[in-house]
């Protein structure tokens, strides 16, 4: 037999948890589903430190206080949830896992966030994480006194071009444009750094290596160029791309796979809305997730309330 | 010092004691770092579903690691955590890095069989 719930929120990131707080203690009948753990990218980051009314912490811990604060208004989670099929368009929406539960609601949160953007290479895919990263913070102390290139040209690239420094012997970063996007100050702390080497304008042509990455493989955009760069690791930092796949032709997407929203975050469909790093919007930070849950949930509650009368 | 709900172990008995008395460990090598949180986290929650397997950590920093750092297997490893699989003391399969769900239940599958 199905079990119905008032709510159900995909995600159980800061978005999807902080709607559960808020439809939880409005008494909603919610359930939180998530194909992996409790955090989102949260649990990534080892340090938060801009998090206002906590000096510092770290993404797990904010994560695990707002998971047992979402459980203590009768919000229930599941994580590692297999979702075989999801029911959005009818005003009786359903969800079924992969083990046969099915799950019957009247109104649902999007908060399914994103993931690192990744080149696309096969290559790329072999050598993850025998040479290739996407955590520099993780990672880092295995490139002591090594050669490693870094790919990107936004603020987390150069950033944490920086931070490596402090490990690797060279550090070559590699970029599609002739210029970065990063802040000024960081794109001079980078150039001022005597570890720091160049290439712009290059596509990524081909990771090699034997066990583990060895060397990269790019071509100058405009002279066809091909620079082979000897590296032990590889760090990509590319930006995010929303994880909108279960929603994927059902919900209006822009062209970045961003579920588009409006101000109360009300997708195309009713009673379907979209809050965190998975809906367009220009910031994503804890911050604007938790915001972005705050106002889901509320304008949720509103649709639960029409629906009564 | 790991703080997870997994069993840890700390030094060359614990770790010999373990495979002596379970034919299927998987044992995460790692710290409590972002990448080996989830992993950790995903070992707790197949306890039931895998009841044969033993799931243990190991503090990467600590004096036992060294049973993991050298071997043969971890040569091209450079991202935390490090999951080994023995079947009957027998390194059968390991990884590197952040894994999902779907791909440590393909891992213990791939190693031992399928869940019990």
């Amino acid at each position: 037999m199905d079990k119905h719930y008032d709510v159900i929120i995909f995600g159980a990131g800061p978005a999807g948890l902080t709607a559960g707080i808020y439809l939880g203690r409005a008494r909603a009948k919610t359930l939180i589903l998530d194909t992996a753990t409790v955090g989102g990218q949260t649990v990534l980051s080892y340090s938060v430190a801009n998090y206002p009314g906590v000096e510092e912490t770290s993404g797990r811990e904010i994560s695990q206080t707002m998971l047992r604060q979402a459980k203590s208004f009768g919000c229930e989670v599941r994580p590692y949830a297999r979702i075989a099929e999801v029911e959005l368009a009818g005003p009786e929406k359903a969800v079924t896992l992969e083990n046969g539960s099915r799950f019957t609601f009247q109104v649902a949160v999007v908060a399914t966030g994103g993931v690192p953007r990744k080149l696309g290479l096969e290559s790329e895919e072999a050598f993850v994480s025998k040479g290739i990263s996407f955590c520099a913070t993780c990672d880092g102390d295995f490139f002591s006194d090594r050669p490693i290139a870094i790919i990107g040209g936004g603020n987390s690239a150069l950033e944490e071009a920086i931070a490596l420094s402090a490990f690797a012997s060279h550090i070559t970063i590699i970029h599609e444009f002739d210029h970065f996007q990063a802040e000024p100050w960081i794109v001079e702390e980078v150039r001022a750094n005597p570890k720091m080497e160049f290439l712009m304008e290059q596509d990524i042509r081909e990771f090699e290596g034997g066990g583990s990455l060895e060397r990269v493989i790019t071509k100058h955009k405009r002279t066809g160029e091909i620079t082979v760069t000897p590296v032990d690791g590889c760090f990509i930092f590319i930006g995010y791309v929303a994880n909108s796949s279960l929603v994927e032709g059902s919900v209006t997407l822009n062209d970045r796979g961003e579920i588009v929203t409006d101000e109360e975050l009300r997708t195309n469909l009713p009673g379907v809305f979209a809050a965190g790093d998975v809906r367009a919007k220009r910031y994503r930070q804890i911050t604007t997730a938790v915001a972005d849950g705050t106002v889901a949930a509320m304008a949720a509650l509103e649709t639960l309330r029409g629906l009564e009368r | 010092m790991l703080q997870t709900g997994l069993n840890h172990i700390e030094s060359q008995p614990d770790f010999e004691s373990l495979v002596r008395d379970n034919e299927k460990v998987m044992l995460c090598c790692g710290r409590m770092g972002p990448m080996c949180l989830p992993v950790y986290d995903i070992m707790e929650s197949l306890g039931e579903d895998y009841a044969n397997v033993a799931f243990r950590d190991m503090d990467f920093d600590g004096p036992a690691s060294s049973i993991v750092r050298r071997l043969p297997h971890v040569r091209d490893f450079f991202s935390l955590p490090f999951t080994i699989y023995y079947n009957n003391g027998e390194v059968v399969h390991a990884t590197s890095g952040i894994q999902t769900h779907q791909q440590v239940t393909e891992s213990l599958d791939r190693a031992f069989g399928t869940a019990s």
